[in-house]
């Protein structure tokens, strides 16, 4: 995407010696200036704005115990607001100062960056909440089931594009899932039936992806775009012809049931939100960890790997290319069919037109705010689904800050992520780009 | 890309190839130096499937699929064909019915309805067509928005995005201040334009300044546009007061497109403006210094950095004039008979910003391709309106025909293989959905 010279796993060279390590030293110094100076002002800012636009003497209230949930009551966390906003915003900018004063360090700049964005938060949600209450456990509930979808559509996206197949019809595939999942589900009554239709369906959108784009090969963003339209007008068309005429029938398959686990669900807060969850989120944790172990330590993340980066010197040393292709993308395509299958079989049980409302681009932005990373693109979708639930839960406080801007927060950090601004991100280098064989 | 396009011979708009062109594709074979006979020329564009009888076939082809996809989602149908074996002719002709019924009442629905000669008035006749170019206005905009990005070599998925600011702004003109007639309707045009044309120019500016990918940045501004659409309604300025719905307020008499013929035919000033902007974007590709930097950049970044023009220049250029286009289709959609009530609503875009892309790839990204595709999807929004009335058929099939022409148009060597064709070549073939770039030893 970026033209830039920094490989998405080698972030900047070790040892740099000569004019060269002059250039790229002089670069992230001023990085790091700019960077630094922006946490200060918008501390400045949450200063102003959270801190001293907090009336004194009020408390903000954190419901601490997670709701729906056979768990320990947890006592309420109350906070004194302005003291606290306060605070957190010249935390803020001291993260700022750090950030240009460490600029040497790997592990400081990131720590930095944590800092500032977890005491802005901090600092933001005092503020929204001062003389209020707020369930926090229950805001943490719905960040999971929110990035659920968002980071099993991240991991087949990863897959898709470290394999050289950009993969937009993220958002098909998770359509067609839910559709799926939800049909199967209710006329054969089993939720396995319907989870096991809903990877083969977004397989099939996989797959159909992966024809277009290996066999045919048409450009794959606009591919992608199409393929949603259709697979948007093919459940639409059902949804209208089948499944709202027969609801009973055709669209309740029902939930999965939650499974605890004992030990690790009596964890206070963490516990109940994170380990008595349904059997999708179990998957998902263990998707996560397979797809980092896989890309990163085994034979076949290589081989896919080295396709999506340079597929002739791949082709060269025996690795098909193109069936490497076909592989992984139908594969990612089942992933990506399970994030859509827990959106009905998962959460809410029934499926919707148009249910996805977009979720697929958020995965896709999830994928590029993570650098092509599984880790990373988990991280973002945590932090896109905490956006969304924050959104949710301030609702009904009538705080000053319209939803809708909450709401905006994944889009606008993924353009100033893609522009630069927040550091450089790379695709693979033949993302998008078909292999041809003499 | 362009280049490619060149070689092409034939728009799908042309039953022949021009016979001016003459360089042929790979897979057409009858290339004689002597000019063919009319006759001669259509029989070898059809054996070797030139891309005029490819997107034809393509059409046939999304139609049977809409069909199959009727039968499976119509239950007495599909009960009889329990017992196929019994009595296999009342399944077939049942599911012929059907899908007969359906398209039968989308024809009636976007060309011409035979009843209407009988028994109909003078508009009767014509509602059908007044509906589908009605339907093909948006399209054309939002076709020729993208279309010029392609050109230039941008993908601008952002005409959802687009169309939405260019309505915001077009609406506010309309509603917050009351000027004279046809000066009304100047600003409010103007002000779709501008509210257009800035919004991808955002875009523009980030591929230009920071290398940012515009695909991503055009998808994320969609989501903006439309969430910050959602806010601006629950706003005073925007929200029209005393009402349960977010929906914006009346624009003035002055401000409005006006009918072409009356009250009783929806068709509307907007497709002057409409095909106005196709001629616009014709000559600026054709015969403009600019539309040529455009093409230039589009066909090749380093030669044209090379030659001495300016690659960010002309990126922003195209984003803005690719925005400018979309922000008409805005215009249309507030201000036209298709929104009696001339207001904001938070689905103002009515899925055109996608429906754009199909369009302007089925068009091949020429200015009278555009309008042509226009006119077919238009015709199937109109038609398919008609079809869910009469048919009991859900319109979004129209969605799923749209969407399966553009995937068989995008793989020829599909489409020749599904009706034996000659000329079956691996790859896209250089129209605007071919990948520009492959990595590997090319044949």
């Amino acid at each position: 995407m970026a033209d830039t010279v920094i490989a998405p796993d080698v972030e900047a060279p070790v040892n740099p010696t000569g004019e060269a390590a002059d250039v790229v030293r002089a670069a992230a110094r001023k990085k790091a200036l700019i960077t630094g100076i922006g946490f200060i002002l918008v501390g400045l800012y949450a200063l102003w704005a959270f801190g001293f636009g907090t009336k004194s003497g009020v408390d903000a209230v954190f419901g601490m115990t997670v709701p729906n949930r056979d768990t320990t009551e947890v006592g309420d966390l109350s906070l004194p607001a302005r003291a606290v906003a306060i605070a957190m915003s010249v935390l803020c900018m001291v993260a700022g100062v750090l950030r240009i004063v460490l600029d040497r360090s790997r592990l400081a700049i990131r720590l930095s960056i944590a800092l500032f964005l977890i005491a802005f938060v901090i600092a933001f949600l005092v503020w929204a909440v001062a003389g209020k209450q707020m369930s926090f456990a229950g805001a943490l509930q719905n960040t999971l089931l929110a990035a659920v979808p968002l980071v099993l559509g991240a991991l087949a996206g990863v897959i898709g594009e470290r394999s050289g197949v950009v993969n937009i019809a993220i958002d098909g595939q998770f359509l067609f899932g839910a559709f799926a999942a939800a049909l199967t589900g209710s006329i054969t009554g089993s939720l396995w039936a319907g989870l096991a239709a809903g990877m083969v369906a977004g397989a099939l959108i996989g797959g159909l992806l992966a024809v277009f784009a290996v066999r045919y090969l048409v450009e794959q963003v606009v591919l992608g775009v199409v393929i949603n339209l259709l697979v948007t007008g093919i459940t639409g068309f059902l949804y209208t012809q089948l499944l709202q005429k027969d609801p009973e029938g055709y669209n309740n398959p029902g939930v999965f049931e939650n499974i605890r686990i004992p030990g690790l669900a009596d964890i206070p807060v963490i516990g109940p939100v994170l380990f008595d969850v349904n059997i999708i989120v179990y998957l998902m944790y263990a998707l996560i960890v397979i797809v980092h172990l896989g890309l990163f330590h085994t034979r076949w993340g290589l081989r896919a790997r080295a396709v999506g980066e340079h597929p002739t010197a791949a082709d060269t040393v025996g690795i098909k290319v193109n069936a490497t292709r076909y592989r992984n993308v139908i594969m990612a395509g089942a992933i990506a069919g399970i994030g859509g299958a827990f959106l009905t079989i998962g959460t809410v049980g029934t499926f919707s037109k148009d249910m996805t409302s977009g979720a697929g681009y958020i995965a896709l932005a999830a994928v590029i705010f993570g650098r092509w990373r599984p880790l990373g693109a988990v991280a973002a979708a945590l932090l896109f689904g905490f956006t969304s639930a924050l959104a949710t839960s301030l609702q009904p406080l009538n705080t000053s800050i319209p939803s809708q801007f909450l709401q905006m927060m994944p889009y606008v950090v993924t353009i100033f992520a893609v522009a630069g601004l927040v550091g450089k991100v790379r695709a693979p280098a033949a993302a998008n780009k078909p292999y041809t064989k003499g | 890309m362009t280049e490619d396009n060149k070689s092409t011979p034939g728009e799908p708009s042309k039953a022949k190839p021009a016979p001016t062109k003459t360089t042929e594709p790979a897979g057409a074979s009858a290339s004689t130096p002597a000019k063919p006979s009319l006759g001669r020329a259509m029989l070898d564009a059809i054996i070797t499937g030139n891309s005029a009888v490819v997107t034809f076939l393509a059409i046939v082809l999304a139609l049977v699929v809409g069909g199959v996809l009727m039968i499976l989602a119509d239950q007495d149908v599909l009960d009889e064909y329990k017992y196929f074996f019994a009595a296999p002719g009342e399944a077939l002709s049942s599911s012929w019915t059907l899908v007969s019924d359906a398209y039968t009442a989308m024809f009636k629905g976007s060309i011409v309805n035979p009843d209407s000669f009988s028994e109909g008035s003078i508009e009767d006749i014509f509602r059908p067509i007044s509906e589908t170019i009605t339907q093909a206005t948006p399209l054309i905009f939002g076709g020729l928005a993208v279309s010029i990005a392609f050109r230039t070599g941008l993908f601008n998925i952002g005409a959802q995005g687009q169309i939405i600011a260019g309505a915001v702004f077009a609406s506010w003109i309309g509603f917050v201040v009351d000027l004279p007639p046809v000066i009304h309707l100047v600003f409010v045009i103007l002000a779709g334009v501008i509210g257009g044309g800035l919004y991808a120019g955002i875009a523009g500016f980030l591929k230009a300044r920071y290398g940012a990918h515009e695909v991503i940045v055009t998808i994320m501004l969609n989501h903006i546009a439309v969430l910050m659409l959602g806010w601006l309604l629950t706003t005073d300025t925007f929200r029209r007061g005393g009402q349960a719905q977010p929906i914006g307020k009346d624009a003035h008499e002055n401000a409005v497109l006006p009918n072409l013929f009356g009250d009783n035919l929806r068709i509307h000033f907007g497709i002057i403006l409409a095909l106005l902007a196709a001629g616009i974007y014709w000559w600026l590709l054709n015969r403009s210094t600019l539309g040529f930097e455009l093409r230039a950049v589009g066909s090749n970044p380093d030669a044209a950095r090379t030659a001495g023009m300016s690659v960010a220049r002309a990126q922003i250029l195209a984003m803005v004039i690719a925005g400018a286009m979309a922000g008409l289709a805005g215009v249309s959609q507030v201000m036209s008979s298709t929104n009696p009530a001339h207001t904001l609503t938070p689905s103002i875009d009515a899925g055109i910003g996608f429906d754009a892309i199909t369009v302007a790839l089925l068009g091949r990204t020429k200015p009278l391709g555009t309008v042509l595709a226009a006119l077919l999807f238009g015709a199937l929004r109109a038609g398919g309106s008609v079809m869910q009335a009469s048919a009991n058929v859900s319109v979004d099939i129209v969605i799923v025909i749209q969407a399966v022409i553009v995937l068989f148009v995008a793989a020829p060597p599909l489409v020749r293989s599904i009706f034996r064709l000659r000329g079956a070549r691996k790859g896209a073939e250089g129209g605007p959905l071919a990948a520009k770039e492959t990595v590997g030893v090319q044949s």
